[in-house]
């Protein structure tokens, strides 16, 4: 390609990568502004939308909530995804293929229409508000992240290992535990963190089953953004990015620890 | 030796399903057609009401545009990732992959800063001497926003595709005579197409469904059909209503995927690099 | 270093043995007795049954008909992690996160033997087969031919009355198969385990087997040492498969208990008859055959083929040639050093006494399965 022309094209790409990268290189700075606004460039420099964050009990009931829905999630999630991703890996024929556009679903139903059916089983069985309801809720919206992930390590896990194994003595369990999941616990560790963000960042079905008692972050940042402009958001969305990252970084050197082996 | 019925794994997973995402759809279907009377009432009502009607048609607007300007976006940018060197590679990947770590409702409030009247936007077009733009609660300031979310569902999958593209395929057009952008056009870009079709039907269906970027990003002049949803639902208590909207929203969500998914399929399988 | 102590190899006795999957017959009513201690070779062409009969052995899938002893002992039904055999596979299935050490001591930790004992035992199984250096490596960090024998120490350390091989040195090039078959050779005289080998290379089943079993589209058409393969095929499939040979087809008639074969315009003469009324043909082995100038050296009875050099080919311990004969066949020979020298173009007579030759029953599925 000739240099104008790639010329062009980098210029281009910078724009987009400006574009992807503007929320978060708005949100860091704004979370140290010195006064309760939101208008940008930050005034000053404080740490108070951070401390308030710690503080105030509305953010750390919130965030608990979160935390501790998050965290059922990501196991049941987890356990329940990743047998069903043998059955759909392992299944004969053309019914494998069936069982993950099913399962798949999730991903594509709107919002919206799922939120108010959920709410409407919810208000019948006296879930709204319940942690019960949120891990219900979440696992099924989880399932297919966990689901793909594990998917994608079964479909190259080479099965003639299990034979192997097996030839060596060991029954199915063992087979499982020594050979099977070492190999697919990659696979595994993503389902199991995208099942946490799943859960710890979802909104919509959150905003319908909430109840004053219990109030997950994401609904909590959502009101206090209708409600006033508080810098706090943004302390809470740059602490959130913060881990997000740490645990990705963390994630990707675990892996090429291991892809040597 | 192996597990007589696979299958029965995926039987939780299949419970989960059929008791938070089956049994609620289907009583969402049901109320839009009893409640308050058995009936076609809500369907009558929601498509001869003015704005209802309005509002699907904006709906499906707005979806074709962030389609549109994701396409444009992610094209160039995924073809560049094929092209450059692992370091530049890495580089674009993360750009792509760290706007998911920002949770996503304080994207939306991002949006909010960047978008205002005061925003950063405005403040950078007034530097340049340019008169403001009014973005918050408009419709091109709902679409920038979807759009910053929606662009990674479209970037990754054509990317995917492209990355398979044997490239020299180029050489051998341009050996034959080609000039390099007809070489381009007629090779690479009919190659690239399961990515776009995958990338395009993606963004477009998650667009129909969109509730939080709109909701705050949006005004009255850009409401969209799951704001309308939500308010029969939680302020006017109208379940047969909301219902039947949501059932339009869901229809039309399995239409287009019926008809996409053929599209998707890769169909130039044997002219995939080895691996 | 000292190998594994010697065990007793495990004897194997099938009856009648049949393996179905769905309408497709994979195996038909096999018999096959292992002597304990034997090396026994499975050889045939892929699809011939031999890797089905040695997963049966495995306990990988289960037999449809028939019955399975190992060691005088029903293992029907018995999953394979109960059978306490060592498989070796073509490729090779060490475990990728282990180490060699790991995967080595894995069969002893399952059968829960621990610390110094588990150690020990490892290090000696990699001794055996020289790889005790590696312990600390990760297989994707070895060789095809160290993985291989990484492999074998794996399926050995456990001192297994039987050892199964599926093609184990398959993915390797043709030195290193020859030095590892050597190996292998090596190995089971040390241990006297019984051994059960899958291989479709004939030239490697004569270097290893005590007993090599033919296969062929689901049965076995003979079993017996290397030897008897080779000069008394019992039929036109197992005579092709092993070695190299030449196969004359003709108008047969019968003269008192001897068969005189018309290839050509020329007459062959056969000692003996077949049973039933098989239509007969001959099959040549290129060193049994002499090459000849047009009517010299005669020897009296024996048979002599007209032909023209086609093919001439030197191969310093000896010379082979192609020559064809009139009816259109071309008879492969080989002549030892010193014998006379022909050039492509040459007219030769193909030389051989009745004793030289093979008579067999035709069988045009032969051609089939080995084309």
């Amino acid at each position: 390609m000739p240099s104008f022309s790639r010329v062009l094209l980098g210029l281009f790409c910078l724009l987009v990568a400006v574009l992807l990268l503007a929320p978060t290189l708005v949100v860091i700075p704004m979370s140290f502004n010195g006064n309760k606004s939101l208008a940008f460039p930050p005034d000053g420099f404080s740490w108070q939308w951070y401390q308030n964050f710690f503080t105030n009990p509305d953010w750390t009931t919130s965030f608990t909530n979160s935390l501790l829905i998050a965290l059922i999630v990501a196991v049941v999630a987890t356990v329940v995804g990743t047998l069903a991703a043998f059955g759909v890996t392992r299944a004969a024929g053309r019914t494998g293929g069936l069982l993950r556009a099913i399962l798949i679903t999730p991903m594509v139903v709107p919002g919206v229409v799922l939120a108010i059916g959920i709410y409407a089983v919810y208000l019948d069985t006296h879930l709204v508000g319940t942690v019960a309801g949120f891990v219900l809720a979440h696992t099924m919206l989880a399932i297919p992240f966990v689901l793909i992930a594990v998917q994608a390590s079964l479909e190259v896990f080479d099965r003639r290992l299990e034979t192997a194994a097996s030839s060596l003595g060991a029954n199915r369990l063992t087979v499982f535990r020594t050979v099977t999941l070492p190999l697919i616990l990659p696979g595994l560790l993503s389902g199991a963190l995208f099942a946490f963000i799943t859960s710890f960042d979802e909104i919509i079905v959150a905003l319908f089953i909430t109840s004053p008692y219990l109030k997950t972050l994401p609904v909590q940042i959502y009101t206090s953004i209708t409600r006033d402009a508080d810098p706090t958001v943004a302390a809470v969305g740059t602490l959130l990015f913060l881990a997000t990252s740490l645990i990705i970084i963390a994630g990707l050197l675990f892996g090429m620890r291991r892809g040597r082996t | 030796m192996r597990p007589r019925g696979p299958v029965w794994l995926a039987a939780p997973a299949v419970l989960v399903l059929l008791l938070v995402l089956a049994y609620p759809l289907a009583i969402v279907v049901w109320r839009s057609f009893t409640d308050p009377a058995v009936g076609f009432d809500n369907y009558v009502w929601f498509f001869q009401s003015a704005v209802n009607r309005t509002v699907l048609q904006r709906t499906f607007v707005v979806a074709a545009w962030v389609t549109l300007v994701s396409l444009i976006c992610a094209y160039p940018y995924a073809y560049a990732m094929t092209i450059v060197g692992k370091n530049v590679r890495l580089v674009l990947i993360l750009c792509v992959l760290v706007p998911f770590w920002l949770s996503g409702v304080v994207r939306t409030l991002a949006w909010v800063i960047l978008l205002q009247d005061s925003g950063v936007i405005n403040s950078i077009l007034r530097g340049l001497g340019l008169s403001p733009v009014k973005l918050i609660r408009t419709l091109p300031g709902v679409i920038i926003g979807m759009t910053q979310v929606l662009l990674p569902f479209m970037i990754l999958p054509i990317y995917s595709v492209m990355r398979g593209i044997d490239t020299r395929l180029l050489q051998a057009a341009r050996s034959l005579g080609a000039k390099p952008w007809r070489a381009f056009l007629q090779i690479y870009v009919p190659l690239s197409l399961p990515g776009v079709y995958a990338g395009v039907i993606i963004v477009f269906i998650l667009s129909l469904g969109f509730y939080i970027t709109p909701a705050l990003l949006g005004g009255p002049r850009s409401t969209m059909l799951s704001s309308l949803v939500q308010n029969q639902v939680l302020s006017l208590l109208n379940w047969g209503r909301g219902g039947a909207m949501g059932v339009v929203l869901l229809v039309a969500t399995f239409v287009l995927l019926a008809i996409a998914a053929p599209l998707m399929r890769q169909k130039h399988s044997s002219t995939r690099r080895e691996a | 270093m000292h190998a594994p102590q010697r065990s007793a190899g495990a004897a194997i006795e099938i009856r009648k043995a049949s393996k179905h999957y769905g309408i497709f017959t994979a195996l038909k009513d096999i018999d096959l007795h292992i002597r304990p201690g034997e090396f026994m070779t499975l050889l045939g062409p892929s699809g011939s049954g031999k890797t089905t009969t040695l997963n049966l052995i495995a306990g990988f899938t289960d037999i449809s008909s028939g019955t399975l002893d190992i060691g005088g002992k029903s293992v029907t039904g018995l999953p394979s992690h109960k059978r306490n055999i060592g498989v070796v596979f073509q490729h090779y299935a060490l475990f990728p996160h282990m180490t060699v050490g790991k995967n080595v001591a894995y069969p002893l930790a399952l059968r829960g033997i621990k610390g110094e004992d588990r150690e020990k035992r490892a290090k000696r199984a990699l001794d055996m087969v020289k790889m005790a250096d590696f312990a600390h490596r990760y297989p994707n960090e070895l060789s095809g031919g160290q993985q291989q024998r990484v492999a074998l120490a794996r399926a050995l350390v456990f001192d297994p009355p039987l050892l199964l091989m599926d093609e184990p040195l398959g993915a390797l090039d043709k030195k290193l198969r020859e030095w590892l078959q050597l190996e292998i050779k090596r190995i089971h005289r040390e241990l006297g385990t019984t051994f059960v080998y899958v291989t479709h290379d004939q030239e490697e089943a004569l270097v290893l087997s005590d007993r090599i079993a033919v296969f062929n589209g689901g049965r076995i058409e003979q079993i017996g040492t290397g030897r008897e393969l080779y000069d008394h095929p019992a039929t036109l499939f197992v005579g092709r498969f092993i070695g190299e040979s030449t196969v004359l087809r003709g108008a047969a008639e019968l003269s008192g208990n001897d068969t005189v074969m018309t290839i050509g315009d020329q007459k062959v003469l056969a000692h003996g008859r077949l049973a039933g009324d098989a239509r007969p043909v001959i099959l040549l082995r290129p060193e049994r055959v002499a090459l000849k100038r047009p009517g010299a050296d005669a020897v009296s009875g024996e048979n002599r083929l007209s032909g023209t050099i086609v093919e001439a080919i030197y191969l310093g311990s000896a010379s082979k040639y192609e020559v064809k004969l009139k009816d259109g066949t071309v008879a492969v020979v080989r002549s030892p050093l010193g014998a006379t020298d022909f050039a492509i173009g040459d007219v030769a007579d193909v030389a051989f006494t009745p004793a030289d030759l093979i008579l067999l029953p035709d069988d045009a599925s032969a051609d089939v399965t080995l084309t």
